[in-house]
């Protein structure tokens, strides 16, 4: 068995890594966008609660302060509340403080243990693309944010004295800026991304790592390892590549 | 209200989180009026010029621009705006250029010009062009229409947002601080173009700290502190023989350097 013959045994499972892996981008990137704005959400429900008064009828009485001053917290508080905005904490949060290995297995058994559901053959894929798209879209939006805070308010007051609308100010003038801050922290994540997909075996879907270890095992060899890593790597430099060619598409500016 | 009246603001204040910053300014501006507003930091003058140009919404007082209204004490005493598209229209007719410049980094300078004129009020590519063109010779920039912003100085950078602001075509063109963030020896070339709009009788309020372009150019010179109007007048009156003695202090602060 040579390098060669290893590597066209591999071929299936490569073209199903380089799908998770471009779906899973097509998918998250502009999700990613979404949750950044939901992350930055600033709606508060109940803000005109801000200055709400907690004034109970009788009065001196010790018991009656107490309800007074914990009505006040409350309303303090819920005035602050946004909704929006906690509800995606939480999920980047989850997303981003447990492995991305557990979280496959949540997707894919998830709807049967949980609720019960039929699963089909076809949905172990699906799960995968799910899986990986809701995680990285978290890592994305808060790249994203953090692209889109450091943008001077100044573009947005200039581009709102000469007229522009919200989505125009967005997407022609903040938006461009943003791409080029965050690109190479998107890099970082894209590269991670392709090894990531190897993550899929867990779930038993077919991708070029399970593959690897199949034939590995098969054939008592080491040598599919060895075809995985140059895999892995070979992409990753193409990878590495194209983003550097997409940030000096952009270093026309300062 | 005059017709040769461009902005008419009264009574108009704003605070933020109890701090009044404006206490009541009126202030209306004729067209062909240059008008220049001194005041120490934290005066108000910053504040009320980004009022009057809706970056910033007033608490009450109205605002007028050509007639139309933009904002007005409404019956519960605070104030209220007009529609999107009446605001949207009253944006067209004025311009501002900020102290920071805030040109768009990602354009050309010639798209910065004329990028909101073609994509907002929806001019001819070629009118706005050759407008562009025109306004550059002008400010003497006339082989940086290719160049980013970051390739040119300050002075440079902060003409071409005056050309920006005009490309527009406002009738009327506030400036806050437009020399504030240059160096000493760029304040010059600036104050040049703006003089040259002076001479062309373009309608200006301009907040500054340059007392004697103040003196020079201004056709009234409005004297603010602690959110109100203390003093206006001619510049020979307000500068040479100020009524106020907290104008005489504030004058005689910046005469002692």
């Amino acid at each position: 068995m040579d390098i060669s013959s290893i590597f066209l045994r591999l071929s299936e499972g490569m073209m199903r890594s380089v799908l998770i892996f471009t779906l899973t981008l097509v998918f998250s990137l502009p999700l990613g966008l979404v949750v950044s704005f939901g992350r930055m959400s600033k709606w508060a429900p109940f803000a005109g609660l801000e200055n709400a008064e907690c004034r109970l009828r009788s009065k001196g009485n010790k018991l009656a302060k107490l309800a007074e001053k914990l009505c006040l917290l409350f309303t303090r508080g819920l005035a602050k509340f946004k909704p929006v905005q906690l509800i995606v904490k939480i999920y980047i949060s989850i997303m981003r403080g447990t492995p991305l290995m557990l979280q496959l297995m949540v997707v894919y058994f998830g709807p049967y243990y949980i609720f019960g559901m039929e699963i089909s053959s076809d949905y172990r894929f699906y799960a995968v693309i799910i899986a990986f798209s809701i995680n990285y879209a978290a890592y994305f939006a808060e790249i994203y944010r953090g692209g889109i805070e450091s943008i001077p308010v100044g573009q947005y007051e200039a581009a709102e004295v000469l007229g522009y609308g919200k989505g125009q100010t967005f997407f022609k003038i903040i938006l461009p800026q943003v791409i080029k801050r965050i690109l190479p922290s998107v890099t970082n994540e894209v590269i991670t991304l392709v090894k990531d997909t190897s993550l899929a075996f867990v779930i038993s879907y077919a991708e070029m790592f399970t593959a690897a270890k199949q034939i590995a095992a098969k054939e008592s060899s080491t040598l599919p390892f060895v075809g995985a890593a140059v895999f892995y790597y070979v992409f990753n430099l193409l990878v590495a590549v194209i983003m550097e060619k997409a940030e000096k598409s952009v270093s026309y500016y300062q | 209200m005059d017709e040769s009246t461009i902005l008419e603001m009264k009574d108009i204040k704003k605070s933020f989180d109890n701090l009044d910053v404006l206490k009541g300014i009126s202030l209306s501006v004729k067209r062909g009026e240059v008008i220049a507003v001194i005041g120490p930091s934290g005066s108000g003058k910053s504040t009320l010029l980004r009022c009057a140009t809706l970056l910033e919404k007033i608490d009450s007082g109205s605002l007028l621009y050509m007639g139309y209204t933009a904002a007005y004490t409404g019956e519960d005493g605070e104030a209220v705006y007009a529609s999107k598209q009446e605001l949207k229209k009253i944006r067209g007719y004025f311009g501002l250029v900020f102290q920071n410049f805030n040109l768009f980094p990602h354009y050309t300078v010639m798209k910065n010009i004329t990028d909101a004129p073609i994509s907002v009020r929806k001019r001819g590519k070629k009118e706005t062009y050759a407008k562009a063109r025109e306004l550059l010779c002008k400010m003497g920039l006339e082989d940086k229409e290719n160049y980013y912003p970051y390739q040119l100085s300050g002075g440079q950078q902060q003409r071409v947002s005056i050309v920006r602001a005009l490309a527009m075509e406002p009738q009327i063109l506030f400036f806050d601080e437009p020399t504030s963030a240059l160096d000493p020896e760029l304040t010059g070339e600036v104050l040049k173009v703006i003089r040259k709009l002076a001479e062309e009788h373009m309608t200006m309020v301009i907040v500054t700290h340059e007392m004697e372009f103040a003196r020079a150019v201004a056709d009234r010179v409005i004297f603010m502190d602690g959110g109100v109007i203390v003093e206006q007048g001619e510049p020979e009156q307000v500068f040479g023989n100020p009524n106020e003695e907290r104008t005489k202090q504030f004058l005689s602060r910046y005469s002692e350097r």
